[in-house]
């Protein structure tokens, strides 16, 4: 078999062709080494194009008070303070940097009157800070980079003759394995979507840039993709995945009609001015604000409402509240039998901005509504509710350098990697991570590369991989891979969803054990060529170690924070903020251990109003004033 | 609210093919992508289709609906009559790879083609000052989901595999027109080049490819025809192109 194999040589291999990895493919071309960008895609589809808000970046082009300490602040208070403190410190200080560069690669960001970068408002930011074009910025970003990549290898045609020598894209491939060798990544094995013939990556670096993990629940606004092949892969490798309780259901997606359930509502349409009701036409969201956000958030309409008109002297909206926040929120209303028939609530622009207003800053949010619902939101309210968007925990990584702790020449950048957003990540703040780390990764990989000496992959290696790829075709009378796929949904989507309580966490960890049994036996009709269902069998057992991942950390974390919200012990705990969860892979289970959260240095501690950290921090902590 | 909707899909690879009839279960609201996925899943585990965001974004789920270029995911259910039969096919202007799927690697080989954004060599990151009046005619070009429906459409290539040589397609002039109307892009001559090297002299206009368009870009009007005109312009006349010659200012357009 392996005569025949499919076999490559890169310096670094980028698993992931989104924001992170075609920024991360940029960096270590540019240092002059080869790489592979690979993708299950097609080039130019990954899940980036779906972000629509924008970039977040302290440009102060609309108000020059900002600057990245406001925005460490922000993204610090936005994660509860559960953030990896140099990872939010790196992403505020490079944010503009990347989305100045993106210009110079072509991109057009919508203009501010004196022709800079215009930046909008965002739930959360103290300051006008997301560079965005409409509601498409993540088009813009991926496109972008997707040319960048188009004009190095239009460079290196010119240079070299070969178009392909040094960044080759690897389209509608799937990889199964991350390779080692003497301790150390030596390449990754995967196989073509298309034909199912199997190939072999020889390289000393891999890079993770696979995004979220979505697919696991029922409601998603994520694609196919966002089934966490890149933290299975990771824990499979022998990495480790840093607090995977943390998981951001988007507070708005549409919740009807049913084919387009979980699909993502901008928040720029709350931005913008668009206002939450329920079915009693209450603006509900002012009776949400919870203690420590009461000095910045409005508490009455008409002070909110001055908001959008004069910021300085006025507080914000409640329905720009993190949106950790505003999901639960309309959780309560609709469980409180103030929700539509659907089981949502009322997102309103309507009577908020003239018609021409809203196609102008919201054309995709228009379009989509008024294909698949029917629903002109110039004239009428919008249906939202809560949908699984992003995981705030991943891959644990070294902030500088985005190495994957424990695996010599493994790295993961973008959804992928744990720590940046804390509990909860800010909108805006997904794109200009994948940008930042994007970049930081593909140094690092380069680092590591140029520092190293060759690690060839051992034929044993190639052997273990091979047998897990035929497998599925061998066994007979197993259960569909599709069924099995739903029944994992259903299991997160009500046992480790929005709402958690001990009981339900405990039954999910069985339930899903017992999912992971009956999946390994699991069968596939046809033949490899295009077979979805093949495809879904590798699919489903990275889903299944991410939900058992999710449902171990739930259930120990005794708290709520962010992303994770305990039924049984619904208040925040100073002492949990300085715990991280640790989960780790022994080749039967998932097995989680805590771990202490690094604090931050003192120059970091000092940006803060110090009655700010007492809302979030121990006395001891408060007492200490940074950790030198 | 499940009606029972009449399928007739397009199984087959590269050599060999035909349609096949099935029944399948439709939901209020639901779109094509829908029941393709119920079609998968309970009744041909290997039915091969391309998709990915299913919201309109991505541009993957490209197939012929009744004979038309469509995006699976936005096209409703409910838009076809009761009784009809929905007939799926893959995209014709390129060769079929299994069942709904196509090899569309024609057109990452003409995006290669197309020289690539060229900044200002003395620009410095965040220095740069557009107006929106003047980024918006790009912006409508960059609105592009690269669902390669107008190059299918496109009857230069649809039914004539030796125009692809020579003829970049629709897609491919807006991303030249995008490029000619950037307000810092350095790279002379694009217009030209769309004629002489990427096959502009070919399209004859039609418009079936802004029809076909899902975000609605005025792929003929606003890119084509434009670029079209101008290069007319300086082609044939005498004085612009006596000008241009003397002080080889050949990119001024």
């Amino acid at each position: 078999m392996s005569n025949s194999l499919e076999r490559y040589k890169y310096d670094i291999v980028v698993i992931g062709a989104g924001g992170a990895g075609l920024r991360a493919a940029v960096e270590a071309r540019e240092a002059g080494l080869r790489v592979a960008i690979i993708c299950k895609s097609l080039f130019g589809k990954a899940h980036t194009v779906m972000a629509e808000g924008g970039v977040a970046a302290s440009m102060g082009n609309v108000n020059d008070s900002d600057n990245w300490m406001v925005h460490f602040r922000d993204t610090m208070r936005g994660g509860k303070f559960l953030n990896h403190y140099r990872m939010a410190e790196l992403h505020a200080k490079e944010a503009p940097e990347r989305v100045w560069e993106l210009e110079m690669w072509g991109a057009l960001f919508d203009r501010t009157k004196e022709g800079k970068i215009s930046q909008r408002n965002f739930g959360g930011h103290e300051y006008p800070r997301l560079a965005h074009v409409g509601d498409r910025t993540g088009l813009e970003l991926i496109r972008t980079m997707q040319q960048r990549i188009v004009a190095l290898q239009q460079k290196d045609a010119r240079d070299h003759g070969d178009a392909e020598s040094f960044i080759k894209v690897f389209a509608e491939l799937t990889v199964t394995d991350i390779l080692k060798d003497n301790g150390k990544v030596s390449g990754a094995y995967g196989y073509w979507r298309e034909s199912g013939k199997e190939v072999l990556f020889e390289a000393p670096a891999v890079i993770l840039a696979t995004g979220g993990v979505g697919k696991t629940f029922k409601i998603t606004s994520n694609s196919w993709e966002g089934t966490g092949d890149g933290h299975a892969l990771a824990l499979k490798a022998g990495g480790n995945l840093v607090d995977m309780e943390f998981l951001q259901f988007h507070p708005t997606g549409m919740v009807w009609p049913p084919s387009v359930r979980g699909l993502l509502v901008t928040e720029s349409v709350r931005g913008d001015g668009g206002v939450l009701t329920n079915t009693d036409g209450i603006r509900f969201m002012f009776n949400y604000i919870p203690d420590v956000f009461k000095d910045k958030y409005a508490d009455n309409e008409a002070e909110a409402d001055r908001w959008y008109t004069d910021q300085a002297n006025n507080r914000r909206p409640p329905e720009l509240l993190p949106r950790d926040e505003v999901a639960r929120a309309i959780n309560s209303e609709v469980k409180a039998g103030r929700g539509t028939e659907h089981g949502g609530v009322f997102l309103d622009v309507s009577k908020r901005l003239p018609a021409d207003v809203i196609k102008k800053k919201l054309p995709s949010m228009w379009h989509q509504f008024y294909e698949l619902a029917g629903v002109d939101i110039t004239k009428e309210a919008m249906e939202v509710g809560p949908t699984c968007h992003y995981v705030m925990g991943g891959v644990e990584v070294d902030p500088d350098s985005a190495a994957a702790v424990g695996v010599p020449g493994l790295f993961a950048a973008g959804e992928v990697a744990g720590g940046m957003h804390g509990s909860n990540r800010l909108g805006g703040n997904s794109l200009s991570d994948l940008l930042v780390f994007g970049r930081r990764a593909g140094i690092g990989a380069v680092d590591y590369v140029k520092g190293g000496a060759a690690n060839p992959v051992s034929e044993t290696s190639i052997h273990t991989a091979q047998e897990k790829i035929e497998k599925p075709f061998k066994q007979e009378g197993g259960e569909n891979p599709y069924a099995l796929h739903q029944e994992l949904q259903e299991v997160a989507h009500n046992l480790i969803g929005i709402i958690r309580t001990k009981s339900e966490i405990e039954e999910a960890i069985s339930k899903i054990a017992q999912i992971r049994q009956r999946a390994a036996n699991v069968t596939v009709g046809g033949e490899r060529l295009f077979n979805p269902g093949f495809h879904l069998i590798f699919d489903l057992d990275n889903m299944l170690l991410v939900a058992e991942s999710t449902a171990k950390s739930a259930l120990l974390r005794e708290e709520s924070r962010g992303g994770h919200t305990r039924d049984d012990f619904p208040g925040m705990n100073a002492t949990w903020r300085q715990v991280n969860h640790i989960s780790s892979f022994d080749g039967n289970q998932v097995n989680v251990k805590q771990q202490s959260l690094p604090s931050m240095p003192k120059e970091l501690f000092d940006l803060f109003d110090i009655h700010e950290l007492e809302k979030y921090m121990t006395s001891e902590e408060i007492a200490k004033g940074g950790s030198n | 609210m499940a009606r029972k909707l009449k399928l007739r899909i397009w199984r087959g690879n590269s050599t060999d093919g035909g349609l096949q009839d099935v029944v399948v279960d439709a939901n209020e609201g639901e779109v094509v992508l829908d029941v393709i996925h119920r079609v998968q899943a309970d009744q041909m585990n290997d039915l091969a289709v391309r998709w990915n965001c299913k919201a309109g974004k991505c541009g993957s789920c490209s197939m012929e609906i009744n004979g038309k270029p469509r995006l699976a995911c936005m096209t409703r259910v409910a838009s076809f009559e009761e009784d009809e039969t929905i007939t799926l096919t893959p995209l014709r202007a390129f060769p079929v790879i299994k069942d709904l799927v196509t090899d569309v690697s024609f057109n990452y080989k003409k995006a290669m083609e197309i020289p690539a954004y060229e900044a200002p060599a003395e620009l410095k990151a965040g220095e740069a000052r557009m107006a929106q009046v003047d980024v918006e005619r790009s912006q409508e070009f960059r609105k592009c989901i690269e669902c390669f429906l107008c190059q299918d459409t496109c009857h230069v290539i649809r039914d004539h595999e030796e125009n692809k040589k020579s003829f970049a397609g629709p897609r491919f002039f807006i991303r030249i027109a995008e490029l000619d109307m950037h307000p810092l892009d350095m790279l002379r001559n694009r217009k030209q080049k769309a004629q002489e090297e990427h096959g502009l002299g070919m399209c004859n206009i039609t418009k079936c490819c802004t029809e076909v368009c899902p975000e609605h870009i005025r792929i003929t009007d606003n890119a084509i025809i434009p670029m079209k005109e101008r290069v007319v312009d300086v082609k044939y006349d005498p004085a612009r192109w006596l000008g241009s010659k003397i002080r080889k200012r050949d990119g001024i357009l």
